[in-house]
């Protein structure tokens, strides 16, 4: 399975390159549109809800603080929503070069990972670029970032795959999954704290797997915390299962794929 | 060694009740699947190096799907498909073109598809680039393209390395006129250099003209699988198979296969070719007056009789070909019991070499809404160049030649 996609890695390189570039060949300003976007939703919540919840961000002295916090919350949630609603699609979408042109399928997933990878990136540089304007750098902490940014990826992708497979034979899938991530993103705490919400129903967040990645991005480009190593690899654990979980649905699938597309 | 061997290949499709049994089943939790839907069976054949085969069958034959096993888009519920070597096809061109991007970059991104490497793909751009003979589209976004020109650069992507085994579809006949033949004569290249070809169409001369060998697909089965002549004269005998009709074919004397079909509500009860002595004839000269002798006996009371023949040349081409209702001769209200006796006069204008006859017993200008019988190679016959000067072709066409100096 694997030595079929080496042979293709030139396609994959090569489709990486093309959903990059296809995004801004006819518009003037090109590339920026990827960082204004998420750009203008920090900007929107952070006018509307900054006076709202200054006096809850704790020990951060920038009055910047609630702008940087909702930044590293809708980074995470960024790579996250992509990885998954991208992943949702892939089989569905490429349907027809699925049934005319033969190519090992797994190459598509790989394809979405490293586009999402690459997109993330650039919001990562965009991102600190703004930091900087506002005075603010990250501080040693955000060396863990390399590993946030791949596990994020990974659980994204896995939830993705396993979806994706599912959305082929159970068409309400693709329709149910967008809901849900908007739920998601309001029940994570990214434009509130946790603070706000009553201590006695706190832990229930606790079930919800994106309050702790958020919270460690939060950590490392906002406070400048140590995250819970422990927490993490754990967490890293998880997303390697459901990872494991995806590939064999997806092998399980794959044969009976091509006749529901 | 043959290149593809195809064996006991088999295609279900299998529904379940609910799609949450199909997840369910992955699992290894035994769910029998509601209905298995069988679309082919026992496929079996094989081609060789070099060898051409052409495809054919009624439109839900299962052609599609074989083809999509032997490219390996859709797997097998049971069999197997040995390759050695590797398919390009020719099916649908300019898949997954993006509009945006130059025909260059598109070419690039379609190569890759293929699983080739950048530096395999640097080698042959050049050779696609002028292939295409786009000029400076060839860097411009594929969005102002024509169709034609789109199909141009599709075509050389798709051909830009020889493949052990080429599928070409009948919708390769688009683009113009001059592109046709350039790509035609690409084909024929990789032919001459190895490749097979497998053909899928229903157009009997491309068929007949291109292909070794030709496999006849109905229902999921092969049925036959022979000379093109001897498929294509079973498949237009097939196309026209009504209630209680049959086909048969038999093998003649010279080894080919004669095919007759119908209902048999009249029958040709002899056929025969005369010569200008009247006598029953197997060599004819070229331009000798013969006379085709068809003796028709009806079995049924019919509505209206036509009697249609057509003159084959050696690959089974019609050269000749027309029948009493064009020339409005048609028979009306035939009753059950009576004989009748065409007689066709005509001069034998061909070129040497060997022809057949077929005839066609049927109600209108087609075979397609009553077919009483229609046989193919009804006679063989010669044609001998007796006291001509030697030509060329086909057809013998009397010429009269005058030189003139026109200068000193």
């Amino acid at each position: 399975m694997f030595k079929a996609v080496w042979q293709y890695r030139y396609f994959i390189l090569s489709s990486i390159k093309n959903d990059f570039k296809a995004r801004f060949v006819r518009s003037k300003i090109g590339g920026l549109w990827l960082i204004l976007h998420p750009l203008a939703m920090v900007l929107i919540y952070a006018l509307i809800l900054s006076a709202l919840l200054k006096a809850k961000l704790p020990d951060v002295d920038t009055i910047y603080a609630y702008p940087i916090y909702l930044t590293a919350g809708i980074l995470a949630w960024t790579i996250f929503s992509e990885s998954v609603s991208r992943s949702l699609t892939i089989f569905v979408d490429n349907g027809n070069l699925i049934k005319k042109v033969a190519f090992p399928k797994l190459v598509l997933p790989i394809i979405t990972f490293g586009t999402v990878a690459l997109n993330s990136l650039v919001l990562l540089v965009a991102i600190f670029i703004v930091f900087a304007f506002l005075g603010h750098f990250p501080g040693v902490q955000a060396l863990w970032l390399p590993v946030l940014f791949g596990v994020t990826l990974v659980f994204g992708m896995s939830i993705g795959l396993i979806l994706g497979v599912l959305n082929v034979f159970i068409r309400d899938i693709g329709q149910i999954v967008p809901v849900i991530l908007q739920f998601g993103f309001w029940l994570t705490p990214i434009v509130y704290t946790i603070t706000i919400i009553p201590e006695a129903h706190q832990h229930w967040f606790d079930y919800n797997p994106m309050t702790h990645i958020a919270g460690w991005f939060q950590d490392v480009l906002l406070y400048n915390r140590t995250i819970d190593v422990f927490a993490l690899l754990k967490f890293i654990g998880a997303s390697m299962l459901l990872l494991v979980l995806g590939l064999f649905m997806f092998k399980k699938a794959a044969p009976e794929m091509v006749d529901q597309l | 060694m043959s290149i593809l061997t195809v064996s006991n290949l088999g295609k279900s499709y299998r529904s379940y009740n609910s799609q949450f049994k199909r997840v369910v089943s992955w699992f290894g939790l035994p769910v029998k699947p509601a209905e298995e839907h069988w679309v082919l069976h026992d496929i079996s054949f094989s081609i060789n190096p070099g060898e051409s085969v052409g495809l054919v069958g009624q439109n839900g034959a299962g052609k599609s799907t074989l083809l999509k096993m032997i490219t390996g888009t859709l797997p097998p519920t049971k069999g197997t498909i040995q390759v050695n070597g590797r398919i390009a096809a020719i099916l649908e061109l300019g898949m997954g073109f993006n509009p945006e991007f130059t025909g260059r970059q598109n070419a690039l991104h379609g190569l890759s598809m293929m699983g080739y490497s950048q530096g395999q793909i640097d080698q042959v751009m050049p050779e696609l680039e002028a292939f295409a003979e786009i000029g400076e589209y060839f860097d411009q976004p594929v969005r102002t393209y024509s169709s034609g020109m789109q199909m141009r650069v599709a075509f050389g992507v798709a051909t830009a390395f020889r493949p052990e085994i080429l599928i070409v579809d009948e919708a390769l006949s688009v683009g113009d006129t001059y592109f046709q033949h350039k790509s035609f004569d690409r084909i024929k290249q990789f032919q001459e250099q190895g490749t097979s070809l497998l053909l899928v169409s229903h157009d009997r001369s491309a068929i007949q003209a291109v292909c070794d060998r030709a496999i006849l697909l109905e229902n999921g089965y092969v049925i036959k699988d022979d000379e093109p002549e001897a498929v294509m004269d079973f498949y237009n005998a097939l196309i026209a198979e009504k209630e209680n009709s049959t086909v048969t074919q038999t093998k003649t004397e010279d080894g080919k296969v004669k095919t007759s079909s119908g209902t048999g509500q009249a029958k040709t009860k002899q056929v025969g070719l005369y010569n200008s002595k009247n006598q029953l004839a197997e060599i004819i000269a070229v331009g000798e007056t013969v006379q085709l002798r068809v003796l028709v006996e009806v079995f049924e009371d019919l509505g209206s009789l036509v009697l249609g023949y057509g003159i084959k040349d050696r690959l089974g081409q019609v050269i000749f070909g027309t029948n009493t209702w064009h020339t409005k001769q048609i028979l009306h209200n035939v009753k059950a019991g009576e004989i009748h006796l065409f007689t066709i006069e005509f001069p034998a204008n061909f070129g040497a070499g060997s022809y057949s006859i077929q005839t066609a017993l049927v109600d209108k200008d087609t075979h397609l809404t009553a077919n009483y019988e229609w046989v193919d190679r009804a006679v063989v016959f010669n044609v001998a160049n007796i006291d001509k000067n030697h030509f060329a072709g086909l057809l013998w066409q009397e010429p009269e030649i005058k030189i003139d100096r026109v200068s000193e």
